[in-house]
């Protein structure tokens, strides 16, 4: 359908979008690549008096790497995150993760920070800011705040980001050496939503496993850790057995939801299938890494 | 909203409301009517155009947004009538029926093939999985796109 009508802003400058989102609060929304707010406003899902467009704002794009953090504008566009050498070189699990957000057409427009402010539990991205402990900056007028990624999401399409606040840029640890990673999915069709996303991180020492993080997109109503199989894992040298049980632990204590994609039962089967492939491939590169 | 944007290659003015896709603004107020519009919320592809370099959704872009921006549409493939090598090669597969996504999958592909002459057919599988096509199955679109590259390697 065509869009509702709404009243139109298009700061251009933080401070400026900040002001607005304070004057409007939740009758606003804030229009980044609009890869996910313009379908809804399409299909009658979202209806806000006021679309706060913040594409003018350059201070919200661009990568840079300080202090064992690639730092990342909210505004950054997932293509332009996709094609950055800092990216691939010190977060190489978001590397993975971004060939696989939608389609090239999609990638064009959508944002790091849109994504992960929208929280769609099957997307990508917040399934590898779960993994990783990313980190989330927030503004309003009252200045800003950090919020840990186990913070950040509350629920479906839900984050702990206030109406009066914006989401300026996210910050990932930077991959230490010895560290593998990969990002397994299964979808109807390439660029379709995760019926099972998963990003793994497995970090190598001395041939044993020093760090494992896995996070299922998919699995609930937000990304979720498996927690269970990362302390199983942690310590041990990588094997096809081991590897087998964190499978059964990852998906043990879960409860999938259904739709026309999957039952809840096939979802716990193929994210079991995903954290042996997921964990092999991860081992493998980290030995690449090393 | 007065806004002026470059739409194949000419300045273009127009005050659209904020609510008026890139889509609609090309069709209904530039009179571009070669865009499509199919599902109008990002799923189809046939609204594919060309925004600064980059494949597009032009049904999720508001036209105000394009405000300053370089636009190519279908009409600016051909401007003389005469077929680019794509376009031909597309032509002499028969890739398309009925013709709704056919802007969409030829916009799509022209940048992708100009950013990846040497791509293989599962490469531009991948890049045109975003577009949907009702009637041919999709191979005959494949072996299009593969002959362009192959004739424009050729030279």
């Amino acid at each position: 359908m065509k869009l509702p009508p709404f009243g139109y802003e298009a700061p251009k400058t933080t401070s400026e979008a900040v002001e607005l989102l304070a004057e409007y609060l939740d009758q606003a929304s804030v229009l980044a690549g609009g890869k996910s707010l313009v379908p809804l406003l399409a299909l009658r899902l979202a209806r806000p008096a006021v679309l706060i467009d913040i594409n003018g704002i350059r201070e919200l794009s661009g990568v840079s790497v300080t202090d064992g953090q690639a730092v990342i504008g909210a505004m950054t566009r997932e293509y332009a995150a996709e094609e950055s050498h800092a990216v691939a070189d010190t977060v190489p699990l978001l590397a993975a993760a971004l060939p696989l957000i939608g389609h090239e057409a999609i990638r064009s427009r959508g944002t790091i920070g849109g994504s992960l402010a929208h929280a769609d539990p099957a997307a990508e991205l917040p399934a590898v800011a779960r993994a990783l402990d990313a980190e989330f900056v927030v503004r309003g007028q009252s200045g800003e705040r950090v919020i840990p990624a186990a913070e950040w999401f509350e629920g479906y399409l839900t984050t702990s980001r206030r109406p009066d606040e914006l989401l300026v840029q996210v910050r990932f640890p930077t991959a230490q050496p010895g560290t593998g990673v990969s990002f397994q999915e299964v979808a109807r069709r390439q660029g379709d939503f995760a019926i099972v996303g998963l990003a793994v991180s497995l970090s190598l020492s001395d041939g044993a496993i020093s760090d494992a993080r896995l996070a299922f997109a998919g699995m609930s109503d937000v990304p979720v850790r498996a927690t269970e199989a990362e302390d199983l894992l942690a310590g041990e040298r990588p094997s096809a057995e081991l590897f087998d049980e964190a499978a059964r632990r990852a998906t043990e204590g879960i409860d999938p939801p259904a739709d026309l994609h999957g039952s809840s039962e096939y979802r716990k089967k193929v994210g079991a299938a995903t954290v042996r492939r997921g964990l092999r491939a991860a081992a493998d590169n980290a030995q690449e890494r090393q | 909203m007065d806004i002026t944007l470059r739409v194949n290659g000419t300045t273009r003015t127009g005050s659209p409301e904020a609510r008026k896709t890139l889509a609609d603004f090309l069709r209904d107020d530039l009179n571009l009517t070669g865009t499509h519009v199919g599902c109008e919320h990002g799923v189809c592809g046939a609204c594919t155009v060309v925004l600064d370099g980059r494949p597009v959704r032009s049904c999720l872009i508001l036209a105000v947004q394009a405000a300053g921006s370089e636009v190519t549409t279908i009409e600016g493939l051909a401007p003389d009538g005469v077929l680019g090598t794509l376009q031909q090669a597309m032509w002499d597969s028969h890739s398309f029926q009925c013709g709704f996504c056919t802007p969409g999958f030829v916009m799509q592909a022209t940048t992708f093939l100009r950013a990846h002459p040497d791509a293989d057919e599962q490469q531009i599988r991948a890049a045109l999985s975003g577009n949907i096509c009702r009637c041919t199955g999709y191979q005959s679109i494949i072996d299009g796109v593969l002959l362009a590259a192959e004739r424009a390697r050729l030279g």
